[in-house]
């Protein structure tokens, strides 16, 4: 039997870039939208916080705007954070552990479009939370924004998202295949509440406050609430330095993990 | 049969080689998974690392495919470094994954993966070779044991690569299933490709491999044709009655090993003459001898005791 022999021009035809990070992602997204843990509970919990504190609940002001308004900014973050985490870390860490990721590195697939699979779903996901809280204040919650305060609302939560993925990344080269959920909650809950949102920061406590200032949520919850008319007067430059710097570190910590595993290899 | 070359390489002293593992040593920690390791991957042939397990077997599919570095030695793949992509789109590998995302569904991991190489094959041939038409629409987490290797097959071989590594690829599959796989490895080679194949069945090793290396300890301890490696490890057993110690009993030249079962002793030798000629000198009480011939496992079981003892 004889075969045909198979060209080995390889140096001339690359691989499609554009279609490896495409198909990448859109596998990601339908992989957590099949995840009920996932997909609903990331979209589901600030919905339904929004639904029952803010348009059942919530009637009176927040400082001076609505409690409707305030709580857009608060549960976006929520939700943009819940979003980034466990679309992050607790794929990666899962990925890593059961030796899915290593089945990938041993294809030809780009490194990277492995992460930025996972960061633009995070983002996707994140956006929906943003669109549903946006949809549901101003159809049943009388909130009144103007178009643009709206777009920069949207704009800056989804950009929110990138600190909380460097974080999920973080997370996700150092927690087990198995305890990354747990992991994540231990972060996500504790920072929800001190950074005001679930009880807005004007009634925190006063060392909650403090403490709430080192927190990343604190600082995009801010900037959202700043857009809304609800600031706490701080520059807004300042949040934005504070995420940045965040993320920075996150991502020194995740190439800190990323360096241990290929390590461990080799 | 003619197979023609599938694709290019150096030529090395008359043969062509696709892949090689050269004196390589690895170490984790204190552990030494590799001690001065060499092996050389013909072109167009399969290659089966055979040996227990923890014997290095995946460590060295690890290095070849650029997963792992070599503490010393060298590892080259087609001639160049197993890290880069350019060898890896012509690289296709089966590895052990404790879980897969099982939420997508069969053709959509084989579509991603196909995405990643330069001219894969078309979807239909990925599931023809594989033999999972069938299973094209299952999401991953609803397939049994035997489906998901398979799976795992058809990621391995959906890039139309040259040069493909299988660890361990029917390890818990039922004898069926086992067999099944066996084809489909089988037609790859028939393609002209070069199979990489670990294993820790000797009876696998001698269906489908050209050439047999038996690994142990992370020392090569044989290596050679499937025929030439069973001649080496034509053991028997000889199952008898004797007032002599076991200790007594594999002092004995050419004593592989000794067992001891309900009463009876049970000797692996690969020359049961000589051994019984000494049992009948030392004990002339002996009774119920019985020559048996091993198994190709007892056999292998041989082969690696032999080495480690």
């Amino acid at each position: 039997m004889a075969t045909t022999a198979i060209s080995p021009a390889i140096n001339v035809i690359k691989p499609n870039l554009f279609s490896i990070y495409f198909k990448e992602t859109k596998y990601e997204l339908l992989k957590c939208l099949r995840l009920p843990m996932y997909s609903v509970s990331t979209v589901a919990f600030p919905i339904m916080f929004y639904v029952l504190f803010g348009l059942i609940m919530g009637r009176q002001n927040i400082g001076n705007v609505s409690t409707t308004t305030y709580l857009i900014a608060a549960y976006g973050t929520f939700g943009v954070m819940g979003a980034s985490l466990f679309g992050t870390a607790a794929t990666l860490a899962s990925e890593r552990g059961f030796g899915w990721l290593e089945m990938k590195k041993a294809s030809p697939m780009p490194p990277f479009a492995y992460f930025f699979a996972k960061v633009v779903m995070s983002m996707i996901f994140s956006a929906t939370d943003v669109v549903l809280l946006l949809i549901l204040g101003t159809a049943f919650g009388g909130v009144h924004l103007p178009a643009i305060v709206t777009a920069k609302l949207f704009l800056t939560l989804v950009a929110g998202s990138l600190p909380f993925c460097a974080m999920g990344l973080a997370i996700g080269y150092f927690a087990g295949p198995t305890s990354a959920p747990a992991f994540i909650n231990v972060f996500y809950l504790p920072m929800s509440f001190c950074s005001g949102l679930w009880i807005p920061f004007i009634f925190l406590p006063r060392f909650v406050q403090k403490i709430a200032i080192l927190l990343p949520p604190f600082h995009l919850s801010q900037l959202a609430l700043g857009l809304v008319g609800a600031g706490n007067g701080r520059v807004m430059r300042s949040h934005w330095e504070a995420l940045i710097g965040f993320a920075m570190i996150c991502l020194g910590i995740a190439w800190a993990g990323h360096q241990r595993d290929q390590k461990a290899n080799g | 049969m003619a197979t023609v070359q599938a694709f290019p390489v150096q030529a090395q002293a008359g043969e062509q080689i696709a892949a090689r593992l050269d004196q390589v040593s690895k170490n984790y920690g204190a552990v030494q998974a590799l001690k001065n390791f060499s092996l050389d991957v013909r072109a167009g042939e399969l290659t089966a690392v055979l040996g227990p397990n923890g014997a290095g077997k995946t460590t060295a599919i690890k290095l070849l495919l650029g997963l792992a570095r070599p503490t010393s030695g060298r590892v080259s793949v087609f001639g160049g470094d197993p890290t880069a992509i350019e060898t890896h789109l012509r690289v296709g590998a089966m590895l052990q994954v404790g879980r897969v995302p099982e939420s997508l569904r069969v053709r959509e991991h084989i579509d991603l993966f196909s995405s990643y190489y330069v001219r894969p094959l078309p979807m239909k041939q990925t599931l023809a070779i594989a033999g999972i038409e069938n299973l094209q629409d299952r999401k991953f987490g609803a397939l049994s044991g035997g489906q998901k290797q398979r799976v795992l097959f058809a990621l391995a071989v959906c890039g139309n690569p040259d040069l493909l590594f299988l660890d361990e690829p029917t390890v818990g599959l039922d004898v069926e299933a086992r067999h099944l796989l066996w084809e489909e490895i089988r037609q790859l080679l028939a393609l002209g490709k070069t199979v990489v194949l670990t294993t820790h069945y000797l009876e696998e090793a001698d269906a489908l491999a050209d050439r047999i290396v038996v690994i142990n300890k992370g020392c090569m301890i044989a290596e050679g044709t499937p025929a030439e490696i069973k001649a080496r490890t034509a053991g028997k057993k000889i199952r008898c009655i004797t007032r002599l110690s076991a200790g007594a009993v594999r002092g004995l030249r050419n004593v592989v090993d000794v067992q001891e079962d309900r009463g009876a002793m049970v000797i692996h030798t690969s020359r049961p003459e000589d051994v019984l000629r000494e049992l009948l000198n030392r004990d002339l009480d002996i009774s119920g001898i019985e020559v048996l011939g091993a198994g190709l496992e007892d056999a292998f079981l041989a082969l690696t005791q032999e080495k480690a003892n």
